[in-house]
């Protein structure tokens, strides 16, 4: 079984699930990674500010989001970490907040190519070296972070949080730059 | 274009955005921003992966125990899930043309004064979005406000006391700046203003207003 523990789930290993789920609607594959995800949105969304109740709905809305849109990860382009955050997020301002969310215009470098498996590598090493630099800043830092994305900070609190160093956020930013103009060349 | 923009977002905004705390109409002019400018997509992307990370490391709540039957029950009942629309023809960045509901050209605008018109766009009360039209060489009316304000430029260019500002370019100013921002005089301008302070701007209305209606 390919399925993470604790020790290596920083290494986000759930890229084969969603294919699992995408090519043949894998319930096993789908279980494994609600076991997983679900009781983390679930809190992701308490601490922003709804009650169990809430938050226990949403959560499976949007884990069955995951589902309807497997089609549309890209594993080249974000962790399943971070595409579950960005789902969990939209449904926490959609529900809690009761705003809609404009997203920025995707860019046409859609699924219709199967990602670079050199891609996929360089994304989940990079964001397994993001992890470990979260978890090595004090304590202090890293509750104003946890904070300002979990807890409904305002922006101007926010504004306070910046300034600390990230500075593999920067790299991180750095390449996330590089393959997007790599792709974008590509492309042309 | 890209590489002609040289104003841009700031990180704690970016991160905002990507956390979700901000107001609806600001994270109205981020997303039209990052459509038009990689440097800030890459960012937000990358705020994003930060917020995957926590994600991944944050303590867990339990799930009732049926919580996973219920889940695979709503993805069987609903499992054709409504296809995306298709995207609408704009002059204008999606997620602005589908708070316009097209392009620029169906925009109705409402006179401000001066030749300046504005038209203020459908978001949550806790800021205030709105498109400006100001004619070429004409400045903006004089306003401050109090909180951020954050003026994405669409069409044409505009200049304020220290730089100039092009298409996809964003200016942030706080109540701290005293600006006046005016038009290049080559062509009009067109921008999208957003401001926080809801209150402000009802103090704002009535002076743009009062030269016209004499009150």
């Amino acid at each position: 079984m390919d399925q993470p523990t604790r020790k290596d789930a920083r290494t986000d290993d759930w890229v084969a699930h969603v294919a699992r789920i995408r090519d043949d609607k894998d319930e096993t594959a789908f279980a494994e990674i609600f076991a997983h995800f679900a009781p983390r949105v679930k809190s992701f969304l308490m601490r922003g500010g709804g009650d169990a109740t809430l938050a226990e709905e949403c959560a499976q809305e949007v884990m069955a989001t995951l589902w309807q849109k497997a089609h549309l990860f890209d594993p080249a382009r974000a962790s399943v970490s971070t595409w579950v955050f960005t789902v969990a997020r939209n449904k926490k301002i959609d529900v809690l907040r009761r705003q809609r969310r404009p997203e920025p215009e995707d860019l046409t470098w859609g699924p219709e190519a199967e990602p670079d498996q050199a891609d996929v590598l360089a994304l989940q090493q990079e964001t397994a070296q993001l992890s470990a630099a979260l978890a090595e800043l004090p304590q202090k830092q890293r509750d104003l972070i946890e904070k300002a994305y979990f807890g409904d900070m305002s922006h101007s609190e926010i504004a306070d949080v910046t300034g600390l160093p990230l500075g593999t956020i920067k790299s991180r930013i750095r390449l996330a730059l590089d393959r997007l103009r790599h792709a974008m060349r590509q492309r042309q | 274009m890209s590489d002609t923009i040289r104003h841009h977002l700031t990180e704690a905004l970016l991160m905002a955005y990507s956390a979700g705390t901000l107001p609806e109409a600001f994270n109205l002019a981020i997303a039209t921003h990052v459509s038009m400018c990689d440097a800030c997509r890459a960012a937000v992307e990358s705020y994003d992966c930060v917020g995957g990370a926590l994600l991944a490391e944050t303590e867990t709540v339990d799930m009732s125990a049926s919580a996973l039957a219920a889940t695979l029950a709503m993805i069987h009942a609903g499992d054709a899930a409504p296809p995306a629309p298709a995207p609408r023809r704009s002059d204008v960045p999606r997620p602005l043309a589908d708070y316009i509901g097209g392009s620029l050209a169906d925009v109705a605008w409402r006179p401000v004064g001066m030749g300046v018109k504005q038209a203020v766009l459908k978001t949550s009360d806790a800021a205030t979005a709105r498109l400006l039209f100001i004619p070429a060489g004409a400045a903006m009316p004089d306003h401050s406000h109090n909180g951020l304000e954050m003026t994405l430029v669409l069409r044409g260019a505009f200049f304020d006391e220290e730089d100039r500002f092009g298409p996809g370019d964003i200016e942030l100013a706080t109540e701290a700046d005293q600006h006046t921002p005016v038009a290049d005089i080559g062509e009009d301008c067109i921008c999208l203003a957003v401001t926080d302070a809801p209150l402000k701007f009802r103090r704002l209305l009535p002076r743009l207003a009062q030269p016209f209606l004499g009150i």
